[in-house]
């Protein structure tokens, strides 16, 4: 490991064990808006170290102790981690890039401090068993693609036709390393949501109105919400089989629970359902901190040549490989 | 009786306009007292097609028929005439004649200001105090305007950089960086990188807005000019913005040429 990487893993311990979330139950009052909702505005991160599955061998824990958490955070330093955090592109590129030429300088980046050795909540702290009819549906469409990949952009994942990123579909989980800011503006009776990559912009209404018809399916479906005390508890159905958030389908139902926890913590609360997907629902706790603005424009369509690269190499390997036949 | 006499005295002045103005719709406030434009709102006219005043005119796909053709309509610029400098009208029309191939809207490219509040799609104003989000329908495109003391912006880019401030009833949007690749309309009318919009939201009922723009672009205007419209609020009961994600929609123009068996 390089000096340069050394310095970057030591500033990243620092993060770590400086940003303190406050213990659990510890009562805060919010602000509130001019029209009394709790105030949840401001630019926040979800990027975080702690990986959506507990790693193996940690059995039913869910938080580490102090002192682990420490040696956990000695080791981040050392760049010798394995699963137990997740530095991303960090952790496998670190000898071969310098990730601040890329933009992925996890040391520039803000995390929230988290004690949970998994993102999944509960003894298990993983994702539920996919049911059989699940795996068949994601393995007929896998094999439907097998061998077409490069085809057309239709054969193409959503994110590189910047139609859906990893980030800002919802349940929003955490991109490693970058792209992971998200505004929050509330109006009266509406709250939005603003993610920076692919400036993926929701309006939710907070007024009790109900879901649209369920003909009208959407990748990010229809949401409405509502406020539970301080907590915005957002519902969201109709979404499109084509979303397939971890092999869900489009019975996907989701809730999410926003919780101003602190001055500079939101917790983002998600419990995913989908009875043709995993036999039971699971809820993942994803801790969202300050970070300073401003939301940048992140136009992808309009400056994607990710696509016609992809495909116009494939057309030339094609063409390469005819005229060898040919001779 | 004597103070409710008193109080209608009162009701009666504050709603009287002051000398010389013409009365003006006083729109209610937010609850920290700020001209309340919360809503989903939409034009409804054919500037989306062609700002100057245009009859109705055979659509760009013969096949389409009366469906996609080009509706009609009187005009929303100040004097129904744009004041290009001698280059720029030339590419005006060079604009107009190939505008199938190169309006950035047919790609799914994000509107610019003000094209996208004249779009064929409803928008939502989000207000708060320290910004008020604009959220479009068409192609997701937002913006955050900002309310407090005027920010630079950190990049330039396709919806630009907003500062906003209140002038009575009037929400004012100070838009600066705006890239040159947008357009106003299918008709070829274009800006430069210079681009500079003032925008106004004015109340003109509850559910109503009048909508004004003050363009300037030395590069390509020889003076600045303005548009103004109406702005009609969705009032359907759940109204709200869908998905209108058209990157996808603009793909096999973009990329069909390159998949394996072309479609034609």
């Amino acid at each position: 490991m390089s000096h340069r990487l050394l310095t970057s893993f030591s500033a990243l311990v620092a993060v770590l064990l400086l940003a303190q979330a406050p213990l659990a139950g510890q009562a805060w009052t919010p602000p509130r808006t001019a029209d009394g909702q709790p105030d949840m505005q401001g630019v926040w991160t979800n990027g975080t170290l702690t990986p959506l599955e507990r790693p193996k061998g940690l059995g039913t824990k869910e938080f580490y102790t102090d002192q682990e958490f420490a040696a956990l955070a000695k080791r981040v330093r050392q760049g010798d981690v394995g699963t137990e955090a997740d530095l991303g592109a960090a952790n496998n590129q670190a000898l071969r890039y310098d990730l601040s030429l890329y933009g992925f300088d996890i040391t520039k980046a803000t995390f929230a401090s988290n004690k949970r050795t998994s993102l999944i909540v509960g003894p298990e702290g993983v994702v539920p068993p996919v049911l059989a009819e699940a795996r068949k549906r994601n393995a007929d469409r896998a094999a439907k693609n097998k061998g077409h990949e490069f085809d057309s952009y239709e054969n193409r994942p959503l994110q590189e036709r910047c139609i859906l990123m990893g980030q800002e579909r919802i349940p929003m989980l955490p991109g490693v390393n970058d792209n992971n800011e998200l505004q929050i503006v509330q109006g009266p009776g509406w709250v939005a949501f603003l993610h920076e990559i692919n400036h993926s912009t929701r309006v939710i209404p907070t007024d009790g109105r109900p879901h649209i018809s369920q003909k009208v399916r959407q990748y990010q479906g229809d949401s409405v919400g509502r406020w539970e005390g301080n907590t915005l508890v957002v519902d969201t159905t109709n979404f499109t089989g084509l979303t397939a958030f971890r092999g869900s389908g489009e019975k996907l139902h989701l809730v999410e629970r926003f919780t101003r926890a602190s001055d500079d913590t939101v917790t983002y609360q998600i419990t995913v359902e989908d009875f043709t997907t995993w036999d039971k629902p699971w809820t993942a706790e994803i801790p969202m901190t300050k970070t300073p603005g401003p939301i940048y424009e992140w136009a992808c369509h309009e400056g994607n040549s990710e696509i016609s690269t992809i495909l116009r190499g494939a057309r030339v390997v094609e063409e390469d490989a005819a005229q060898k036949t040919a001779k | 009786m004597i103070a409710g006499i008193a109080v209608t005295g009162v009701l009666l002045l504050a709603t009287m306009p002051a000398a010389g103005q013409a009365p003006a719709y006083r729109v209610p406030r937010t609850a920290d007292g700020k001209p309340n434009l919360n809503g989903i709102w939409q034009a409804v006219n054919s500037a989306n097609w062609d700002l100057e005043g245009h009859a109705a005119s055979t659509g760009p796909v013969p096949s389409l028929g009366a469906v996609f053709a080009t509706p009609p309509g009187l005009g929303v610029v100040d004097g129904d005439e744009i004041p290009y400098l001698p280059a720029a009208a030339a590419k005006k029309k060079a604009n107009q004649a190939n505008w199938v191939k190169l309006d950035p809207e047919i790609k799914c490219y994000l509107p610019g200001v003000p094209r996208a509040t004249y779009l064929p799609y409803p928008f939502q104003i989000v207000q708060s105090q320290k910004n008020i989000l604009i959220s479009y329908e068409y192609a997701n495109a937002v913006r955050v305007v900002n309310m407090e003391a005027p920010t630079k912006a950190p990049a330039e880019g396709w919806m630009g950089w907003s500062n906003g401030r209140w002038e009575g009833e009037t929400l004012v949007v100070d838009v600066t960086s705006l890239n040159g690749d947008t357009w106003f309309d299918h008709a070829g009318n274009f800006h430069s990188d210079a681009l500079h919009v003032v925008e106004r939201y004015t109340p003109r009922s509850a559910d109503t807005l009048n909508y004004e723009a003050t363009i300037e672009d030395s590069k390509v205007f020889s003076r600045p000019w303005r548009i103004s419209m109406p702005l009609y609020r969705r009032v359907e009961k759940d109204a709200r913005l869908l998905e209108y994600r058209c990157a996808e929609f603009a793909e096999e123009l973009l990329y069909g040429p390159l998949r394996k068996k072309p479609i034609n």
